[in-house]
């Protein structure tokens, strides 16, 4: 138990950090208002978290990579609170886009990735 | 700026720490002590909360600039953005559709899209109401 806990601390340390990078290098290039770095570490993970659930057996690894690092690499508090402010000026289609599009994608990349595990 | 940065990564490191062994709790209570196993309430639950969090955290920071960005970066970026997660939601629908509960897992994306929306919404509301 304690190892797993262990495992899962050193993923979410690096998840988040990764996260916070990229977020940080897709800073500026807005697809038409959407924020890209939330988008982009969403869908990526979506594809990794579904080839790591289809692919491995190992529950150590599922908690490093999965739960540890996929798990805090992803984010969906976030991806609200941008979808929020968006809507909150005015900006109501990109909004929708951005909601639309990380979910459709999400769970098609996660389909991909745990079809491809398998 | 380079030491800076540095700690910037280890706040933000030690938030997702915090943020990830607390969405494992709550996903470990869901599965072992409540038994859902019939459909993932642990990361509705975590992701919802969250979503509430991270709303009333952006307004509270916005109105109070005692607490450094290191700070606001470790407990919003780090500790809220590692409870909530995006992988799980999408891995759960993907095993929902593959056990053939369909509505289960269109009830799921339901509860999130919208859950997720209006958590925030009524997070980032609560300081402006005081």
């Amino acid at each position: 138990m304690i190892i797993h806990l262990l495992l899962i601390a050193i993923g979410g340390f690096l998840g988040a950090i990764a996260r916070f990078k990229v977020s940080q290098l897709l800073k500026e290039p807005l697809l038409g208002k959407i924020p890209l770095g939330t988008l982009t570490v969403n869908l990526i993970g979506s594809f990794l978290l579904g080839l790591i659930i289809g692919s491995s057996g190992d529950k150590d690894i599922y908690y490093l990579f999965g739960t540890g690092f996929m798990g805090a690499f992803t984010t969906f508090s976030t991806l609200n609170l941008e979808a929020v402010k968006l809507i909150q000026s005015k900006e109501r289609l990109p909004a929708i886009l951005y909601i639309v599009i990380t979910y459709t994608f999400g769970i098609f990349f996660a389909f991909i990735g745990y079809f491809v595990g398998k | 700026m380079k030491v800076g940065i540095l700690l910037i990564y280890l706040y933000i490191g030690i938030g997702g720490v915090i943020g990830s062994l607390l969405r494992f709790f709550i996903s470990y209570m869901s599965e072992h002590v409540w038994k859902a196993e019939s459909f993932p309430i642990g990361t509705l639950i975590t992701n919802i909360l969250g979503a509430y969090l991270l709303g009333f955290v952006t307004n509270y920071f916005g109105s109070n600039d005692k607490i450094s960005r290191r700070l606001q970066l470790a407990i919003g970026t780090g500790a809220i953005g590692s409870f909530t997660t995006l992988s799980t939601l999408s891995t759960d629908t993907v095993l929902l559709l593959e056990r053939g509960v369909y509505f289960y897992a269109f009830l799921y994306v339901f509860l999130s899209v919208f859950g997720g929306l209006f958590a925030v919404y009524f997070g980032l509301r609560r300081v402006e109401v005081k």
